[in-house]
């Protein structure tokens, strides 16, 4: 029983005039017919499945299609083609820094961020001074969101985040958080959801995350799925020598 | 719908206090804020227009009372309504929520601000003779149609919003038109029968009228009246919500 399928997805990115466009300008284009929306495919015909308890590397070079395909596997937005089948509760930790108030405190963003990622309040009441804790933030409680360093967010983002209990986690380039202490504290954090039997997805730029962590690699370049399979290091070899300039894609 | 709003009632109130708070944290004044400026806005009109229409009238201050209230009611939600969902576009770019969440609380927000003034509206009923009859409770009826209404015209602007910037500059002109059609500081009846039907086809005017008669003549509205408000309410939200559904995965391309 696969617990995610995704079949044949494709998704169709529009860009070009219509953006930040008013209503007149809009009207004048259209009667001048100098109104140009630029479609191109973020991703095409991406085919694959994922067991319970696989752990899958999306891997490939900026602009590969990886964000987008997260954001269809998680619901945000809807495959222009194909099909995606989910079983179970899904969460996304997309870049983690973003979606957070500046002028409420540190306490507040907690609340409000755990409401966004589905928790209850009696939950949050539970948890909310180990999550504190383990941000390392506890004299910061009370200020303003906006006074922490970018690295302090980044904590707190991941320790409020890293409590989700899903079936099908999802981690966009997030394993990589805070100073070197903080960074060997939330690995291994990550490790324990993991190992707790969550799918889990995780988009890396590190080869080596990917070759230590994962069962399963999808590669993807400009929107192609190049290769999908669980031959881990044979994948990442093939990828390490295209990075390298050893392999060229057809 | 319901059952969605229910499942994630945690995130509706904690965006509800975020909304409060944001908005009051950085002014001295905080709530008071938002009673004094209709009150000044109440204070310079009595001034001004009583010389030219409230010699004739009786309990004018309250007529212009409910027109002020009434209307800056619908302005205040539908032109704050507006901005929310774009300016949460952070969140609901990266988290699977439903989109219509950040209206309502809005929304929730400026209705706290309308009971509020209704209080200070009440005090001043008192203060200007007016006497209170049972009928005072019908009031509910264009106060959460109101409610409604604005929530329909938030859905509709809001969606719009997202693809077109320029239609805040264009509401903002809208409604200041519409304002001195709303008969709020003058009075209606020296028009035609047939200019004054035109009234009606005005919504916001439906409900300063409804507030009127109940307070001021102490009667109330034909049913055929109430029914008109109900259609204005109706199509709106209907309008509003088929905007989300259609556009609820398009937002993100626009933002």
């Amino acid at each position: 029983m696969s617990i995610l399928e995704v079949n044949n997805v494709s998704i169709r990115y529009i860009t070009g005039d219509f953006k930040d466009i008013g209503l007149k300008e809009y009207i004048l284009r259209k009667i001048k017919k100098q109104f140009n929306i630029i479609e191109f495919w973020a991703d095409k015909d991406i085919t694959f499945s994922l067991e319970k308890g696989d752990m899958l590397g999306i891997i490939g070079t900026n602009g590969a299609g990886k964000s987008t395909l997260l954001k269809v596997v998680s619901g945000i937005m809807e495959p222009t083609r194909g099909r995606v089948k989910r079983e179970g509760t899904i969460a996304a930790l997309l870049e983690l820094g973003s979606g957070f108030d500046g002028a409420l405190t540190v306490r507040e963003n907690t609340y409000l961020r755990g409401a966004m990622l589905g928790y209850t309040r009696k939950f949050m009441d539970e948890t909310y001074d180990s999550i504190i804790d383990f941000a390392e933030l506890r004299e910061f409680e009370h200020r303003p969101f906006k006074q922490l360093s970018s690295g302090m967010k980044s904590r707190l983002a991941f320790s409020i985040a890293s409590l989700v209990r899903p079936d099908i986690l999802i981690l966009d380039e997030v394993l990589s958080v805070g100073d070197g202490a903080f960074k060997k504290k939330s690995e291994a954090k990550m490790k324990e959801i993991i190992n707790n039997g969550a799918t889990t997805i995780l988009v890396s730029h590190s080869i080596s995350q990917v070759r230590e962590m994962c069962s399963k690699i999808l590669w993807l370049h400009k929107g192609r799925q190049i290769e999908f399979g669980d031959d881990v290091q044979g994948i990442c070899d093939r990828y390490q020598e295209f990075l390298d300039g050893k392999r060229t894609l057809e | 719908m319901f059952k969605k709003l229910l499942q994630h009632r945690f995130l509706f109130e904690e965006l509800v206090k975020r909304d409060f708070k944001t908005k009051y944290k950085r002014t001295v004044l905080g709530v008071a804020w938002s009673i004094l400026s209709p009150l000044s806005m109440l204070l310079v009109m009595r001034l001004v227009f009583t010389h030219f229409f409230g010699l004739r009238m009786a309990h004018y201050t309250t007529y212009l009372f409910c027109g002020n209230l009434v209307f800056s009611f619908f302005s205040e939600s539908t032109s704050q309504g507006m901005a929310s969902l774009m300016s949460n576009a952070g969140i609901f770019t990266k988290v699977n929520v439903p989109k219509y969440l950040f209206l309502f609380s809005k929304n929730v927000q400026v209705f706290i601000n309308f009971g509020l003034t209704l209080l200070v509206f009440f005090l001043f009923c008192a203060f200007d003779g007016i006497t209170f009859t049972w009928k005072f409770i019908l009031l509910l009826y264009p106060i959460l149609g109101l409610a409604l209404f604005n929530l329909g015209v938030g859905l509709i602007l809001s969606a719009l919003f997202v693809f077109f910037r320029d239609i805040q500059y264009l509401w903002t002109i809208f409604v200041q038109l519409l304002m001195y059609m709303s008969a709020i500081f003058y009075s209606i009846d020296s028009y035609s029968t047939a200019a004054q039907n035109l009234f009606l086809l005005n919504p916001v005017y439906l409900f300063i009228r409804y507030f009127r008669k109940i307070v001021i003549d102490g009667t109330i509205p034909s049913a055929w009246f109430h029914l008109l408000m109900l259609l204005n309410i109706t199509v709106v939200l209907i309008l509003g919500f088929r905007m989300y559904k259609k556009n609820n995965h398009k937002f993100l391309y626009y933002v």
